[in-house]
């Protein structure tokens, strides 16, 4: 017992939060293969999480590094309203095709990030404020694209939406003997090419170093060399571009636009990372952790949901809770770092 | 004559230094602008209510009616401000619980009550604890466990809509006396809408306590300097608590104003992005938002100015879905033009210029 209290001891504060939350998740979809049984013992159910959460599996990528790096970004729930409408307006009306709505949709996640980024990094605004007023533009640009709602019903972007990737082995029988495979979405395709991408973009390039060195501290960061507001620059750059990415793919997995769509989406992605480990105060993350809290976040709703508390509210308060433990779990971390550096 | 000079100048300086005058510009602006564009905008006419009572209509008084919420909102939200050098983000969604609580309360066990079954200051002191215990607990997780305010308030940004739902079991409670509608509406026989007498007397309290207490002065050392205000005796993190229950009565205000405007409530529209123009007009009033030195008076101001700006758009046919993209643009003019290297680099253009005419009236 002696020796797990000293291994805890020993893990660096990334991967304790990591740990924390890897166990969580297990324990948690455990739990629910036992106690809920049925649908949880399923592959497919876990698969439909990855695809109904591809999208802000890419946000929340995004939402980490700014946040390792130090700021925050609440505007990638009204970016992807904004490219799911805008895609939406320019495949139906304009008869689109769809690599160029790709394109759109990253332009416009790029716009926000250039201009988030120069405001933040090169006139030293407040994150916070920027990104509320990025969020404020971009859903209010959705409803002056278009008011209401409506279905795409564009040939060639219906067909790449209903696209399945099958996953061998992975199937089950039904009831009457036949063979279901099970299947993920094109969007769960992208979202893992762009964890990997990630996890590499942090762990061995110098840009992924100095996110780390510029969000734990300025200071000493600007006296290694790093350019910090350049970096500062980068990381709201890439979760815009990031943001522009997973709205697209919420817009492939919804396949409508909607001003309401993605409601709450900057908020999921924060307590992803959060969950996931990434700390507020800047320099410490993990993308694996971030993945993983995405998962912890998709598992409890569904668990709140099958568990009958369909409610809307539940959710909202549930997730609520969840960052709130974790927020403190965190704060408690940062003390007992404090203390230590005293002793 | 150059003393007439040098006291007019001294005039300027003063307006130019104070605070007041961002919104004051603002909204001398923007009437001009109304003034120019259709000056209708500035009538007020005096009709009759449908019970018979003298009535006040007009933009102007859609100004002082609409506007009175966010001036009370204002005044908690720069006192959060001014000691956090952060804004509380769950304002929207705390005026919810706090109407949803307040109308449970009227309204005892059934939705659609004939009369209300408490009166009206029972429910109003209970939606008020409610949504001081909310403002608590923003407090707590922000002053003890040291989370950036915007963050911490994000738990019941989300959280708030649900929970005010949850309250009263996702029903629409309506309430059918007409005593209710007068802290929304007309107190029968005075023209002027209530709630500006509301906001007045909020405004009146908050100069009163800010004259005959410490709190202002507290409050701005905590936000210029947490650590030397420590060290002078005083508790920062008691002050930001406080901050955070003393916004969470005005919510508990404003909640009132809200829900008896409809004598009902609606859980996802009830205050919606009323959180936005709380922070506009407290950034409009020329306060830091990074903490610090504050004017009150200028916030209030500040309020009405934006309440001034929503009524102008929606006069011009913007939809209300849209309005955020117009007040977004503000914002970030606002906040780019207050950030210090853009205002040292105006000030180093404004000193070339200076320097320039000072040498060619020395040649």
């Amino acid at each position: 017992m002696k020796k797990l209290s000293e291994k805890l001891r020993s893990l660096s504060d990334s991967n304790l939060l990591l740990t924390i939350t890897v166990v969580v998740f297990f324990l948690m979809y455990i739990g629910a293969m036992i106690f809920e049984g049925g649908g949880f013992l399923k592959v497919q159910t876990f698969f439909n999480i990855l695809n109904a959460n591809a999208y802000l599996i890419i946000l929340s990528c995004g939402m980490s590094i700014v946040m390792i790096c130090g700021g925050i970004d609440i505007s990638v729930g009204g970016v992807t309203a904004l490219v799911c409408m805008s895609c939406a307006v320019y495949l139906d009306f304009h008869n689109g095709n769809v690599f160029v709505a790709v394109l759109l949709a990253i332009a416009i996640g790029l716009a926000f990030g250039l201009v988030q980024g120069f405001l933040v990094a090169y006139l030293d605004i407040q994150p916070f404020i920027v990104t509320l007023a990025g969020m404020f533009f971009a859903r209010g640009m959705t409803t002056i694209v278009n008011t209401k709602p409506f279905n795409v019903e564009n040939e060639a972007f219906v067909a790449l939406k209903n696209a399945r990737i099958e996953v061998p082995g992975m199937g089950y029988y039904n009831k009457a003997g036949n063979y279901v495979a099970a299947y993920v979405e094109i969007g769960v395709i992208v979202a893992l090419i762009i964890v990997a991408l990630m996890f590499f973009l942090l762990k061995k390039t110098k840009l992924g170093r100095a996110f780390y060195a510029v969000g734990g501290n300025a200071q000493s960061a600007l006296m290694l060399g790093i350019n910090v507001k350049r970096t500062r620059f980068l990381s709201q750059v890439l979760c815009g571009l990031l943001a522009g990415i997973g709205g697209f793919v919420y817009f492939l997995h919804v396949g409508s636009g909607a001003s309401t769509h993605a409601a709450g989406a900057e908020m999921n992605a924060i307590a992803s990372s959060i969950i996931g480990g990434t700390m507020l105060t800047g320099g410490v993350g993990n993308i694996i952790g971030t993945f993983f809290g995405v998962l912890s976040l998709a598992t409890i709703q569904n668990i709140v949901s099958s568990a009958g508390l369909d409610q809307a509210w539940w959710t909202g308060i549930t997730i609520a809770a969840m960052l709130c433990i974790f927020l403190i779990i965190q704060s408690v971390v940062i003390a007992r770092k404090k203390k230590s550096v005293k002793k | 004559m150059s003393k007439d000079k040098s006291n007019g100048s001294q005039f300027w300086n003063k307006i130019k230094r104070s605070q007041m005058l961002i919104p004051l510009a603002a909204l001398l602006i923007m009437v001009i602008f109304n003034l120019i564009a259709d000056p209708s905008f500035f009538a007020i006419k005096l009709g009759y209510s449908s019970a018979g009572y003298p009535v006040l209509s007009g933009y102007l008084m859609t100004i002082l009616d609409c506007g009175s919420e966010l001036a009370i909102l204002a005044i908690g939200m720069t006192l959060v401000t001014a000691a956090c050098g952060g804004q509380d983000i769950s304002v929207g969604a705390t005026i919810a619980v706090g109407g949803s609580v307040m109308l449970r309360v009227l309204c005892g066990g059934n939705s659609h009550p004939e009369t209300m079954q408490a009166p009206i200051i029972v429910a109003f002191i209970v939606g008020a604890l409610a949504t001081m215990a909310l403002g608590a607990f923003n407090g707590v997780l922000v002053a003890k466990f040291k989370i950036q305010p915007m963050v911490a308030t994000l738990i019941l940004f989300t959280a708030g809509r649900s929970i005010a739902a949850w309250v009263n079991n996702n029903e629409l409670p309506i309430i059918k006396d007409v005593e209710f509608t007068y802290f929304g509406g007309f107190i029968p026989g005075i023209p002027i809408p209530t709630p500006f007498f509301i906001a007045l007397g909020c405004g009146i309290i908050i100069f009163l306590v800010l004259k005959f207490t410490n709190l202002g002065l507290y409050t701005q050392a905590v936000g210029i300097n947490e650590s030397s205000s420590k060290l002078n005796g005083l508790n920062p993190d008691f002050i930001k608590f406080l901050s955070f229950v003393i916004l969470g009565l005005c919510v508990a205000v404003a909640a009132l104003i809200k829900v008896s405007r409809l004598s009902t409530i609606n859980y996802s529209v009830i205050a919606k992005d009323i959180e936005m123009d709380a922070i506009l007009a407290v950034a409009l009033g020329g306060n830091k938002l990074s903490g610090g030195k504050f004017n009150m008076g200028a916030s209030i101001l500040g309020a009405y100015v934006i309440q001034f700006l929503t009524t102008t758009l929606y006069k011009f046919d913007v939809p209300s879905d849209a309005l955020p993209a117009y007040k977004a643009i503000v914002v970030i003019a606002l906040v780019v033009m207050s950030a210090p290297s853009v205002r040292e680099k105006l000030q180093s253009i404004k000193k070339s210029l200076s320097s320039k005419k000072v040498s060619k009236e020395v040649a």
